[in-house]
């Protein structure tokens, strides 16, 4: 019988089946982190049992730490408290964790890849949900809650009810200025922040395998946003090359042993989707979001639109409520909005590839007077590759600040936070009422745009900027 | 010993609002603890408390009409985050019932894997539960889990939930106690993958 991707790394992962029962899966890969590790490492103390195979499972301190002096105690007693607990139990229960300090600490969803931990085939878990990033390699990757990360340290496995699956297939050339963020946000304001709730995702289509690895972790790490517990992309070239040399990624004569068996990894051809959706890649342009959730997304120079273009009115109230948040207008323009913070991070745009875009745009320019910008590089590694190849003095040149690796400002929860009532534009993942601080306001955008937004002021249509 | 789950009669709590992410439910600057209790002190701190710690009045759980044990919620309820601490805040708080037309699906999860019982119903129900628990707030709504059933004024609905799920709440244990069950099974598994 015909088979999807998603089907034969599933199937292959089932322990035991038995009727009536969630399927045991195995998992290869466990990623963990301060903020939803130590209820799950309390309850195996209190079971008294140990971490089932430490080598499948790696820590790093990312949502809770400050992004500057990083060499510095925490001073916030309570997220010291949670990054010291992650210490000990790591320690206690001999997991490797790549600290605060360490050459390979970064966000976990950009650490796992740029360490070669993150491989074809994988079955990969970590109690967040933009774990589905990693589906980018070709892996089932999905967020967990804290008891199944206790789970998964206690067995190596985890209880699931397979979903259902869902093809989304991209056709068409990007046209000047659009990302793979414009293209997640594209689709996400199409279906709903809801479009693919219960649904395992795979992207398709000529667009999808014209993106680099980094552009395609940005649309896998998004899948989420609009309900999907994961999306993946069949493994190709692009995922090979990526791969060679990677710390921990198979080598030499082994790595081309697995190369060989990871080009099986795809949809058979007459394989059945519970939901097939295409879209064309040419109607997308540089999207924006206006609300409080990253369904809520316009193409840049579009209006918002007006309680009654709703399709489903009974969502009138939600979106009223969501733009009085927002303090917009309904019907109106974003373009030429004005803007007080930029912040470019997150597991969804802070890799190498999105600091060179960045870069591409601001250099020679300066940001707007009274407009704050941090950029924050997703782990050590793109930090020192970016000093590397001296987007640091572009940055610096800029009036940007360029700071140490961590969730930050996507989150809320660690020292950056955007002040009540600001307008930050955002390279992150979601712009929940509160998300990135009290009262903050959030546009979502690609790097691009945010970069554009940075230099004007305003919200900024990028393709003005580029020249060429 | 944990709370047994039969029949609850309670009356509900209204929060129409679609899409309640968890940000909201919890915001993340009250991760910071270690340990599962005292989250429901934060449960949608930013809805329950202006930026001078004071109440909001017209927010609903600090309107002295509604109280009860049931959360009735617009669709798409627990969106967002995987945060399991959103379900441990709503269980702290003193809910033990989330009543809505759709939920998001780590959120279903971590539920059903504290006690904090999901139960799905008709988006026509749900507009005749919320429009009738606005008007009376003393109207019951009652949650027979063993049965499946959700009635309310008279009307009632069946309401799905895992067979395993469910035996699982009724007997008190949890899926590591049956992971763990399977010890010998995994390990062989590992050892023929590799």
């Amino acid at each position: 019988m015909s088979r999807t991707l998603f089907d034969k790394i599933w199937d292959s992962h089932i322990v035991k089946k038995k009727e009536g029962y969630p399927d045991p899966l195995f998992i290869d890969r466990h990623f963990i982190h301060e903020v939803t590790s130590p209820q799950a490492f309390d309850g195996l103390k209190k079971r008294g049992i140990g971490v089932f195979n430490t080598e499948r499972t790696t820590a790093t301190a990312d949502h809770n730490v400050p992004t500057k002096d990083q060499h510095l105690p925490i001073k916030e007693a309570l997220s010291r408290h949670q990054v010291e607990a992650l210490r000990k139990n790591c320690k206690d229960f001999g997991v490797t964790l790549y600290d605060l300090g360490h050459p390979f600490q970064g966000i976990v969803h950009i650490i796992g890849p740029e360490l070669g931990l993150t491989l074809p085939g994988m079955t990969i878990v970590c109690g967040d949900s933009h774990t589905s990033t990693h589906g980018a390699f070709g892996s089932i990757a999905f967020g967990i809650g804290t008891s199944e990360v206790e789970q998964v340290l206690a067995t190596q496995c985890i209880l699931q009810y397979k979903p259902k699956r869902m093809k989304i297939e991209i056709n068409g050339p990007l046209s000047k200025g659009v990302l793979a963020k414009d293209i997640i946000l594209y689709i996400i304001s199409k279906i709903s922040s809801s479009g693919a709730t219960g649904y395992f995702v795979e992207y398709a289509g000529d667009t999808i395998e014209n993106l680099s690895m980094e552009a395609r972790m940005t649309i896998c790490n998004m899948s989420i946003e609009m309900g999907a517990r994961g999306g993946l992309i069949a493994p190709d070239e692009v995922t090979f090359d990526y791969i060679k040399g990677k710390k921990f990624a198979p080598q030499g004569a082994e790595l081309h042993k697995k190369i060989e068996q990871w080009k099986t990894l795809k949809s058979d051809e007459d394989a059945t989707f519970d939901k097939v959706l295409v879209f064309d890649a040419t109607d997308i342009g540089p999207m924006i979001t206006y609300g409080t959730n990253p369904g809520m997304g316009i193409k840049i120079t579009d209006r918002i639109p007006t309680p009654e273009e709703l399709k489903d009115i009974s969502e009138q109230p939600s979106f009223i409520k969501s733009l009085n948040y927002m303090g917009l207008e309904p019907g109106s323009q974003l373009m030429g909005k004005h803007i007080d913070y930029v912040f470019i991070g997150s597991c969804t745009n802070a890799r190498i590839e999105d600091l060179r875009l960045v870069a591409s745009i601001v250099k020679g320019k300066k940001k707007a007077e009274g407009v704050e910008v941090w950029v924050v590089p997703g782990s050590k590694q793109v930090e020192e590759q970016a000093r590397k190849e001296g987007l640091d003095k572009i940055f610096e040149a800029a009036g940007f600040e360029l700071r140490s690796p961590g969730c930050s400002a996507c989150l809320g929860m660690n020292e950056d936070k955007i002040p009540p009532g600001k307008y930050c534009i955002s390279t992150s993942n979601r712009n929940f009422e509160g998300r990135q601080g009290p009262k903050s306001r959030t546009f979502l955008a690609s790097p691009l745009s945010a970069a554009a937004a940075a230099i004007t002021g305003r919200v900024t249509d990028v393709r003005e900027l580029i020249t060429n | 010993m944990k709370e047994k789950f039969n029949i609850i009669k309670s009356t509900g709590i209204p929060l129409p609002n679609e899409n309640v992410d968890t940000d909201q439910i919890i915001p993340a600057r009250f991760l910071k603890a270690t340990t599962r209790e005292g989250f429901g002190e934060n449960l949608f701190r930013d809805w329950r408390y202006d930026d001078n710690n004071q109440p909001v009045v017209d927010f609903v759980l600090n309107n002295p009409t509604y109280n009860g044990r049931i959360l009735v919620a617009g669709k798409n309820f627990g969106c967002g985050s995987s945060r399991e601490h959103a379900a441990w805040a709503l269980y702290d708080y003193g809910f033990r019932v989330v009543v809505s037309s759709f939920f998001a699906d780590i959120f279903k999860n971590n539920a059903l894997n504290n006690r904090l019982l999901p139960v799905v119903v008709s988006d026509e129900f749900l507009q005749t539960i919320l429009k009738g628990i606005s008007t009376n707030p003393n109207t019951p709504i009652i949650v027979d889990f063993e049965n499946q059933t959700i009635a309310f004024k008279g009307k009632e609905e069946t309401f799905e939930i895992n067979p395993y799920k469910k035996s699982c709440m009724i007997n008190g244990y949890d899926d590591i106690d049956y992971l763990l069950s399977l010890t010998e099974d995994i390990k062989q598994f590992e050892l023929q993958q590799s």
